[in-house]
């Protein structure tokens, strides 16, 4: 297929998964919020629970350079939520992924376009109401089920040709890059002190933490025990049987890419291979002891990595000579 | 407007309907009040969902909107068609003829019928495509047609379009959305289908790839996602499962057009393009274009990749040589025509520009390279200041301007407002060469929703119907 419609697609898929993902994040950001709690040190403030949605998408200064003076809900979700100037916003997120969409309706099936522009055409009506009458749950959830449901119209409809394997491989990375991203946050940032650790404010960041990728009765029925940042990095890492999970999500990057570099082995395909191993032998104890936030940073550098990769190849080659060209193929079939 | 009450397609003068409406009428008639509302609202929902859209053109408020559909059908009778099918398809050998003649021997300026610098002279001439060969010797695999009916069994030719046409998206889409409304009603009418249109698309441009290559790979050009006809680039290379590429997807290497894929450079054979001449090659034509592909035009040249429609095909749909087509129809084919033209009258001619500037209020008069229903002057609705306005502008530049007499366009039941009323509609068939000459029995009608108006064009308030042709009736 054409790379610029595999790269639109690829796209596409990202930005729907990361406003799916922006949703859950504020979801559970906005019912933290309603926990009797309250962060008493002035030191601590970055741990306030609307700080987090900017922290873990690299938002802060964006947002304050936006919005001055003290944080309050209603500005953070203007922001995160229908601010067209933030394109990270999920309007911002769900209209590029429109476009995009848009340019591919002749790839598409027609039920996954009338279905991604219907998301559209809704959004921002139901974000306004939300935002100024209240029902931001009801908006939350409803965006979580239109990326399913983009997801299902795809899985249920479309060819399973190569067009379908760069959706999938848009969606894999995005989660991946989500859960990466999520974890480090939550360690890394939100337990400055050993103190604090199994306190009450503890257990409810890891309990939403988990909430917010669907984890936390997975988590019950895997571990029946008390919420620890051991195994909830096994669970989110390394666990192949959850679907959030960086294991789960390199499972489906790696058999994606055999399938794609079916023709001749390629970079992409080996890089992919390498942190599939390393989800697929690795040891929590040995994630714990390198560090956690060590090992994810790495893991992310090694992600962006793979993506290079998928441009160069995919996405966005550059013929630069004709006596460079590749063995030129005629259509098969 | 002629004081003549215009045709009514589906009443005759004594308010009988007419026996190809009856069927739909009495259908019709069982039906609530809010039906037809209820339809309306549906279809228009359906097609903002869909994303049914085209872009207007220096409209701030946003880049797309959906085209307005009307749920009533235009309904032809088989005769009717068959006029019109036979009348749309000699017009189209007569005019491929015209330009392998004159991109080859000139035989038709030789003979005197249409003055050379009429020709030669013209902007849409290419000098380039002089002595090429195209396959097939085809020159329009793609020509829409638009016909306008004046009276019973009384068809004109107003243009026709052979560059890139348009349009043919809404006439597949619509019947997709009639028998969505209303499933009932193909069961009751014999309405000849029409969805294979694409597959005789892609059968003709198969047929025009390059010699020697036998599995071609066909593909669809578009200027890109902001183009006001986007929707149906990609509508028709979804249909006809090819690819939609853009002038930045194609590259050429030793005069053969490759795209750029996920599995490497591949050969591109036939391409239905959809953008203009002047932007398909910066090294050929406008230097400054960023939608086309360097040295296309000698990929092309060479005969190493098909284009659709051909390159130059804009000189012979150009107002000043829509006059001759019935010249050439005789030139060419030894025939007469079926359909004839409306009578014209060419403003760079002294004794016609003096007629014309006497008569404006009842005549339209037409840029000779407008296209959108832009630039033009309808005389009966204008006002004065817009007369005098125009007279001005045909002052200046005679040879610009054609004028015709205003065509009392026939009518067709039109939904507005909760009520049925008669607008004035047009047709534009679309016929498809490569593999003879054919067209699938259906036409995009599109209608002049404002009261009276004559002006049909989906850019000036224009709207679309269904058009049903009938394949069998004993009337």
């Amino acid at each position: 297929m054409l790379s610029r419609h595999a790269n639109n697609l690829y796209w596409m898929s990202r930005q729907i998964e990361r406003a799916e993902n922006t949703a859950r994040l504020l979801d559970i950001t906005y019912q933290m919020s309603l926990l009797p709690y309250r962060v008493t040190d002035v030191s601590q403030s970055w741990a306030e629970p609307w700080a987090l949605p900017l922290v873990i998408n690299g938002l802060a200064s964006n947002y304050y350079a936006k919005n001055p003076g003290p944080l309050t809900s209603e500005k953070v979700l203007r922001f995160m939520v229908t601010d067209s100037t933030n394109p990270s916003s999920i309007c911002s997120l769900i209209h590029a992924a429109r476009e995009n969409g848009r340019s591919m309706r002749g790839v598409m099936t027609s039920e996954m376009y009338e279905d991604l522009n219907s998301i559209w055409l809704e959004l921002r009506g139901r974000s306004e109401t939300a935002l100024n009458h209240g029902g931001i749950n009801e908006l939350f959830e409803w965006i979580k089920t239109q990326s399913h449901q983009f997801r299902g119209v795809t899985f249920g409809t479309m060819l399973r040709d190569e067009a379908y394997q760069f959706i999938r491989l848009g969606t894999f990375m995005e989660r991946a890059d989500n859960t990466v991203r999520l974890l480090d946050v939550k360690y890394h940032t939100l337990l400055p002190s050993a103190a604090e650790v199994g306190g009450a404010v503890d257990y409810y960041q890891w309990s939403a933490l988990l909430r917010s990728v669907s984890a936390l009765s997975s988590y019950r029925r895997i571990y029946r025990d008390v919420i620890t940042p051991k195994r909830v990095a096994e669970l989110l890492i390394l666990r192949n049987d959850l679907p959030r999970s960086l294991h789960a999500c390199m499972n489906e990057i790696y058999e994606i890419l055999r399938e794609l570099c079916k023709r001749d082995s390629m970079e992409p395909e080996r890089l992919a291979g390498e942190l599939h191993a390393q989800l697929h032998y690795g040891r929590v104890e040995q994630i714990m002891e390198t560090g956690l936030h060590e090992y994810l940073m790495e893991f992310l550098e090694r992600l962006h990595l793979l993506n290079d990769e998928l441009n160069r190849h995919f996405l966005a080659p550059v013929y630069d000579s004709p006596d460079a060209l590749p063995a030129i193929s005629r259509q098969s079939a | 407007m002629s004081s003549k009450r215009p045709f009514d397609e589906m009443r005759a003068p004594d308010g009988e309907i007419r026996p190809h409406y009856r069927e739909y009428c009495e259908w019709l008639d069982g039906k609530p009040t809010d039906f037809l509302p209820q339809k309306q609202r549906e279809a228009d929902a359906l097609y903002t969902r869909l994303g049914i859209t085209f872009a207007v053109y220096g409209d701030e408020s946003g880049t797309e909107r959906s085209i307005p559909f009307d749920i009533i059908p235009r309904i032809i009778r088989p005769n009717a068609w068959k006029i019109i099918s036979d009348g749309a398809c000699q017009r189209v050998r007569a005019l491929n003829a015209f330009l392998k003649d004159i991109y080859h021997g000139q035989e038709i300026l030789k003979a005197g019928i249409i003055p050379a610098a009429q020709v030669t002279g013209n902007p849409a001439f290419r000098p380039e495509m002089q002595g090429i060969q195209v396959p097939g010797d085809v020159y329009i695999h793609i020509a829409g047609v638009d016909i306008v009916k004046t009276d019973a069994g009384e068809f004109h030719v107003l243009e026709d379009n052979l560059r890139t046409p348009s349009g043919v998206s809404y006439m597949l889409e619509n019947r997709k959305m009639m028998m969505r409304l209303f499933p009932q009603l193909f069961g009751r009418m014999p309405v000849a289908p029409i969805d294979h249109y694409t597959d005789v698309l892609l059968d003709n441009l198969r047929a025009v790839a390059p010699e020697h290559v036998s599995q071609p790979t066909v593909v669809v050009m578009t200027p890109g996602a902001y183009n006001s006809a986007y929707f149906e680039h990609a509508f028709l290379a979804q249909q006809m499962g090819i690819e939609l590429v853009e002038g930045q997807d194609l590259f050429v290497s030793n005069n053969y057009v490759y795209m750029r894929t996920t599995a490497g450079p591949q050969r591109v054979d036939v391409i239905y393009r959809r953008i203009d001449d002047d932007f398909l090659d910066p090294l050929a034509f406008r230097p400054d274009s960023e939608l086309g592909v360097p040295g296309i035009f000698q990929a092309y040249r060479v005969g190493n990749v098909t284009l659709a429609n051909a390159i130059g095909t804009g000189v012979a749909d150009d107002k000043s040589t829509y006059l001759y087509v019935p010249q050439m129809i005789e030139f060419y084919l030894g025939e007469k025509p079926i359909i004839s033209n409306v009578p014209t009258y060419r403003l760079s001619q002294a004794e016609d520009l003096a007629y014309t500037l006497a008569h404006l209020p009842e005549l339209v008069v037409k840029e000779v390279q407008g296209s959108g229903g832009y630039g033009m002057l309808v005389g009966p609705t204008s006002t004065k200041e817009q007369i005098a306005e125009f007279r001005k502008r045909i002052e200046a530049n005679p040879a610009n301007y054609i004028a015709q007499p205003t065509l009392a366009l026939s009518t067709c039941p039109t939904f507005r407002d909760s009520d049925i009323v008669p607008r004035h509609v047009d047709l534009r068939p679309y016929v498809l060469s490569g593999r003879g000459v054919t067209l699938v029995p259906g036409a995009l009608t599109r209608v002049a929703l404002r009261e009276g108006s004559l002006v049909v064009n989906s850019s000036q308030g224009g709207g679309t119907k269904d058009t049903w042709v009938l394949e069998d009736l004993q009337c």
